[in-house]
């Protein structure tokens, strides 16, 4: 097979578990269980051998259902949480040649901020919603190990026009906008740094059509623009539909199908993406 | 002439897990297709001619046979076993695909969407603008309507926005999935002129089509299929 290119992040084997196992689930073999979840120890498998290659300028989809490890698998690759065992490789560090799982907190936090956008589902986690907007992007361009205040403030101007936040309101804190205006400061901190690769979890969860609608559009323009890499979790199969060239299908803590969005929604192979695309609106 | 595209053998069953059923779509179909013909393919709805079409395009995925394409990129190649990124490269450059529906981003308007089509080829914003609006004038797509999200169009303008759209990137092998199905005789005479243009520049294009009057003396061959098999041969 032809490789014309190295990919922009490259997931080897991620396994996450909450809890010790036990004798009885560790014996097993993991697809063996039924579910993602040992009845004898309580210890839930919230990623199984995950692995997948995100490329320069695409836009990866992860769908499935609520509980089947979309969020925990964004969580890992933002460093939220802690792998339980898996490597990743990222081209921008160290040429893709270093498992980025195994550095050390100080260089995952040097990843995140110089690497890494995520937007979170919930405004609360991405933003700081008691500081100014502009405060926000600033946040993550110091931690990016930017000084200068008067090309941050014009960095963060930049970025709040670009996602149509109104310049006389940047001194304002998020906490008096609308779901929508909020996700749009979050994305314009994403952004910030000038990320290659952007980590969407559920953006256009919880918003009206028309605020999605625009949600939507701006991601879609600012990947365009900019060329970045995005992978984004949604349960919505038609915001996966607009946005993903491909897309995984999660259950119970493993991908159980992969390929181009079309051929997922048209022509699915697995029983549950079947039953899961049966179930689009 | 070279051949662009053989078919050899293709058969595709769906599986629909729920049902435990299996729905043969295709069985042993072999067509190909040299540089610079526009070979038609008819037959009753549900023969399987847009299944062939989506094996193409990789929609569906093929389970046998071989569909070899010569890529000006990556040479002769597999279809059926092509890995997704080279799938998407050549959507983006030398396959495009003209459907019966128009799928479009929520508030596009129907300018931005040509302009796109260019735009992810890596062009520059002056010369997507420039082919897009000389596609839809092309088109004679109301200029009233180039701001306007496509929504509110009607079946025929969304149509041929599509078909805009499709024809915009100038692909190596065009896919037209009865592009004329809901056109009025002007607008089916636009396709045509614009067809003929595709076939003078070089272009190679396999369409669906239910209008037999409308093949005639356009197509270099045709195709009949029937019951998921190719039935006949006409030269």
């Amino acid at each position: 097979m032809i490789k014309f290119e190295q990919p922009v992040l490259s997931i080897n084997n991620l396994n996450k578990q909450f809890g010790k196992g036990c004798p009885s689930c560790k014996g097993s073999n993991e697809d063996s269980l039924k579910k993602n979840y040992c009845p004898v120890c309580g210890t839930v498998y919230a990623c199984q051998n995950i692995m997948f290659e995100v490329y320069a300028g695409e836009i990866l989809g992860v769908v499935g259902e609520s509980g089947s490890g979309k969020s925990t698998l964004m969580q890992c690759l933002y460093f939220d949480q802690e792998v339980s065992s898996g490597e990743a490789y990222i081209s921008s560090y160290k040429d893709g040649k270093t498992d980025v799982f195994a550095e050390s907190s100080q260089q995952k936090r040097y990843i995140r901020n110089h690497m890494m956008g995520k937007v979170y589902q919930n405004p609360l986690l991405g933003l700081r919603i008691n500081f100014t907007s502009i405060g926000n992007i600033a946040e993550k361009l110091i931690a990016a190990g930017n000084r200068h205040v008067g090309k941050m403030e014009a960095r963060g101007k930049e970025l709040l026009e670009h996602v149509n936040i109104p310049i006389y309101r940047m001194k304002e804190a998020p906490k008096n906008f609308s779901g929508g205006m909020q996700q749009r400061v979050q994305i314009a901190k994403a952004l910030s740094n000038n990320p290659p690769l952007l980590l969407l979890d559920e953006v256009t969860t919880g918003l009206d059509l028309s605020v999605q609608a625009s949600v939507l559009d701006l991601i879609k323009t600012i990947q365009r623009e900019l060329q970045i890499t995005v992978v984004i979790v949604s349960h919505d199969l038609g915001v996966i539909r607009m946005l993903a060239d491909r897309t995984m299908v999660m259950l119970d803590g493993r991908i159980i199908e992969q390929g181009l969005t079309d051929q997922i929604l048209e022509d699915p192979q697995h029983g549950y993406t079947q039953h899961l695309v049966q179930s689009l609106l | 002439m070279e051949k662009i595209l053989a078919i050899e053998h293709l058969s595709k069953t769906f599986v629909i897990h729920n049902l435990n059923k299996h729905i043969e779509a295709l069985r042993d179909v072999c067509i190909d297709l040299k540089e610079g013909e526009f070979v038609g393919i008819t037959g009753k709805s549900g023969s399987g001619k847009s299944t062939v079409f989506k094996c193409i395009y990789r929609t569906y995925a093929p389970q046998q046979g071989c569909i070899w394409y010569h890529s000006k990129k990556f040479g002769l190649i597999n279809l059926a076993e092509l890995s997704e990124r080279q799938m998407i490269y050549l959507r983006k450059y030398e396959i495009g695909y003209v459907s019966q529906f128009l799928n479009i981003m929520p508030r596009t308007t129907a300018r931005e969407l040509v302009k796109q089509a260019v735009l992810e080829m890596g062009y520059e914003e002056e010369r997507a603008e420039l082919e897009a609006v000389k596609m839809l004038e092309h088109f004679e797509l109301d200029q009233e309507l180039w701001d306007c999200y496509p929504g509110t169009f009607s079946g025929g303008e969304k149509l041929r926005l599509n078909i805009a759209r499709a024809m915009v990137k100038r692909p190596r092998l065009l896919l037209l999935d009865e592009p004329t199905a809901s056109l009025d005789p002007a607008s089916k005479l636009k396709v045509r002129e614009l067809i003929e243009q595709l076939k003078r520049e070089g272009t190679t294009m396999i369409g669906i089509f239910h209008d037999i009057e409308f093949m005639e003396n356009l197509c270099t061959r045709e195709y009949t299929m029937r019951d998921g098999k190719l039935a006949d041969l006409e030269l």
